[in-house]
């Protein structure tokens, strides 16, 4: 239990550090967003100052930052300029869309890499291995941006795939399973340049880990008791390699996260990335916070995650928590 | 073969490369900025040596472009019109290595222009693009990767060698930085800094946010060195003889830091680039009309230029061999630097 709290407390910890770090960044900033209508000679010197009081822009950081936090309990998160209505709302429908991707995204691309990086460990050194491994390392050179464009510019090439939004113009009128159909379509490529971009890491890591665990002693006396090859692999080996691969796990959701920032944008997906680029072009600084904290709590939700995890799975963290 | 060879072989490959991309200013055939408006969107010409006719030439040639009967945008080669490529070609100004001034290229035609990656929206040539992007893009890398570094040391520095609070304090704040999405970092930090400047602060101003976001894991690093390097022998035999603590850093716990820097400067440099590609795509970073090798691809947002004009992919896979070069240096540094790390598994043991 004190594991735990001290987990949970470190998450806080780490929240409310980067929001008062985003805060500090804003006040570095020069400029605002009603610093473009102050080149507008409709509009009153008057007003414009009193839009900045209403928006609190002329407040010293502190009380600023203080008000904020008061927003964020009560649900809203501050005021976006551009939108002109709490961020919360706006930020949650792009979150949930970006969450859809990354989970997804997550799921497949572990489920891919474990089965793959074992296999991989199995035969260690050996043809099969080598391929994977320049499979792997091909695949690691090439980065994201050229990843997702490539992707992009052949599925305009072919037509086989939908090349951005999320849905189709006549969604609404779809049936349930016609409707499934059509996001899934449109997933599609997003999925797939994040799954790419996020495989050869993982397939490395595991296959590195599993293999240093097929080494072990008690694995040589697992196999002399006769017990079958995928129990093996699947049930020793993998367990006795999980504590790397756990912490592995919240760093990938961490990178994918980025990753997914970018791939929003270059597929055109309404998640946090396009919203983020467009309320940094705006000057929408709130929305720019919300969307940075909103992601770091992704982030950090992920490695509570890993943690609770790792607590599970391996009992030496049981022991040292109470230790320590 | 043996780490020593394939890191020298790796240093060959990636300073070559470099060298190429150094002297842009020879290898290109035009200046990047140079427009030609009336042929926009070139596709690419390819090199030939064998005509229609099936003679073969010794000099390479290509074919002039046409309009495609019936289209205004759509090119095919015309096969009357051959140009021989000229080799060592006076052409426009340059200077090499900014101060060299020079007019000889390394090829080059008379009339009619040798494109070889096509034309953009402008009629500029995308290879001259290219290879002098990645001036902009590949020292953006290197000099935020110096400056990531450098943070990197004195904090990792300063964190191990003096320990207690100060330790406490700069290793949660690196957590902090650690524990943010380094891209939404990256936002975050650009978010805040003028929008709208000429391209060279432009690129200061990238270098600077792109040095400010990555410390934290060298610092990391730095620290774990320093712990263990200050309570070696030689070192608290220094500090007995009288040795200042800046004169111990500086003469015996930083240097053993070195590896370090430098297997972490092949990883960082790489993954920079690639951040100074992805702001100045989205139009964050350096902007036109310098090239760089993220705002090349930025035209790729338009849906009509990727249907019509795949050719304007290209220059995305030329950052394919730089990673490789680098992955490839930074795995040979690890095993030099590492070799009791590597695997000595026996080959399939558990089969």
């Amino acid at each position: 239990m004190r594991f735990f709290l001290r987990r949970l407390s470190h998450a806080l910890f780490v929240l409310a550090g980067v929001s008062i770090l985003t805060f500090l960044f804003t006040t570095l900033a020069p400029g605002n967003y009603f610093d473009e209508m102050r080149l507008n000679p409709q509009i009153a010197p008057e007003s414009l100052a009193a839009l900045r009081a209403q928006y609190q822009l002329d407040r010293p950081l502190p009380i600023r930052y203080a008000s904020w936090v008061n927003s964020v309990l009560h649900g809203e998160m501050g005021f976006s300029f551009a939108y002109n209505s709490p961020v919360a709302p706006i930020l949650f429908v792009r979150a949930r869309n970006t969450l859809l991707l990354t989970i997804t995204a997550t799921l497949l691309a572990w489920g891919i890499a474990l089965p793959l990086g074992i296999w991989s460990a199995e035969r260690f050194g050996r043809l099969p291995d080598r391929l994977l491994s320049w499979a792997t390392a091909a695949l690691l050179v090439v980065p994201d941006l050229a990843l997702a464009l490539g992707l992009l510019v052949l599925a305009v090439r072919t037509g086989w795939f939908p090349t951005g939004g999320m849905t189709s113009l006549d969604f609404a009128s779809l049936p349930l399973g016609g409707k499934l159909r059509d996001l899934a379509l449109h997933m599609t490529l997003p999925v797939v340049a994040l799954v790419l971009s996020a495989l050869p890491l993982l397939i490395r890591h595991v296959r590195a880990a599993v293999a240093e665990v097929l080494d072990a002693p008690f694995m040589l006396a697992a196999k002399g008791h006769g017990i079958p090859r995928r129990t093996l692999l699947y049930r020793y080996a993998l367990r006795a390699a999980a504590n790397p691969l756990i912490s592995l796990f919240g760093f990938s959701i961490g990178a994918l996260l980025s990753g997914s920032l970018l791939i929003e944008v270059v597929m055109s997906w309404p998640g946090l990335g396009p919203l983020l680029l467009e309320s940094i072009l705006s000057r929408d600084l709130y929305v720019v916070i919300g969307g940075v904290l909103l992601s770091t709590l992704f982030l950090v939700s992920g490695n509570f995650l890993a943690d609770i995890l790792l607590y599970w799975a391996d009992p030496r963290i049981r022991t040292e928590s109470g230790v320590r | 073969m043996s780490a020593p060879r394939t890191f020298v072989k790796w240093l060959v490959t990636l300073g070559s490369l470099h060298a190429i991309v150094v002297g842009a200013g020879f290898f290109t055939p035009y200046d990047p900025i140079e427009q030609d408006r009336k042929n926009p969107y070139f596709p690419p010409m390819r090199l030939h040596l064998v005509d229609e006719q099936g003679r073969l030439h010794l000099r390479p040639f290509v074919y002039a472009l046409k309009l495609r009967a019936g289209t205004f945008d759509q090119y095919e080669p015309d096969t009357s019109q051959s140009v021989p490529v000229k080799f060592f070609k006076s052409g426009a100004r340059y200077r090499l290595l900014g101060f060299v001034p020079s007019r000889i290229h390394l090829f080059g035609s008379e009339g009619t222009r040798i494109c070889l990656l096509g034309t953009d929206a402008y009629g500029r040539d995308q290879f001259s693009r290219l290879l002098y992007g990645g001036q902009i893009s590949l020292l953006a890398g290197i000099l935020g990767a110096g400056c990531t570094l450098s943070i990197g040391l004195c904090v990792g520095a300063a964190a191990g060698y003096f320990g207690g609070w100060r330790d406490d304090a700069l290793m949660r704040v690196a957590e902090l930085f650690l524990s943010l999405p380094w891209l939404y970092l990256l936002f975050a930090l650009r978010a805040f800094l003028p929008l709208s400047v000429s391209p060279l602060k432009a690129f200061f101003l990238i270098v600077a946010v792109i040095g400010a976001v990555g410390w934290a894991r060298p610092a990391r690093l730095v620290r774990g060195v320093v712990l263990s390097a200050k309570e070696r022998d030689f070192v608290r035999a220094a500090r007995g003889f009288g040795a200042s603590d800046l004169y111990l850093l500086r003469r015996h716990v930083l240097p053993e830091t070195s590896s370090i820097l430098l297997t972490q400067a092949a990883i960082l440099i790489p993954q920079f680039v690639l951040a100074e590609m992805t702001l100045s795509f989205l139009g964050l970073g350096v902007p036109e009309p310098a090239p760089s090798w993220g705002n090349l691809l930025s035209s790729l947002q338009q849906y009509s230029v990727l249907v019509s004009y795949w050719w304007m992919y290209l220059p995305a896979l030329a950052m394919v061999p730089f990673f490789l070069g680098y992955l490839g240096l930074a795995s040979s540094l690890q095993e030099r630097l590492e070799p009791y790390k590597i695997e000595r598994r026996i080959p399939g043991s558990l089969a």
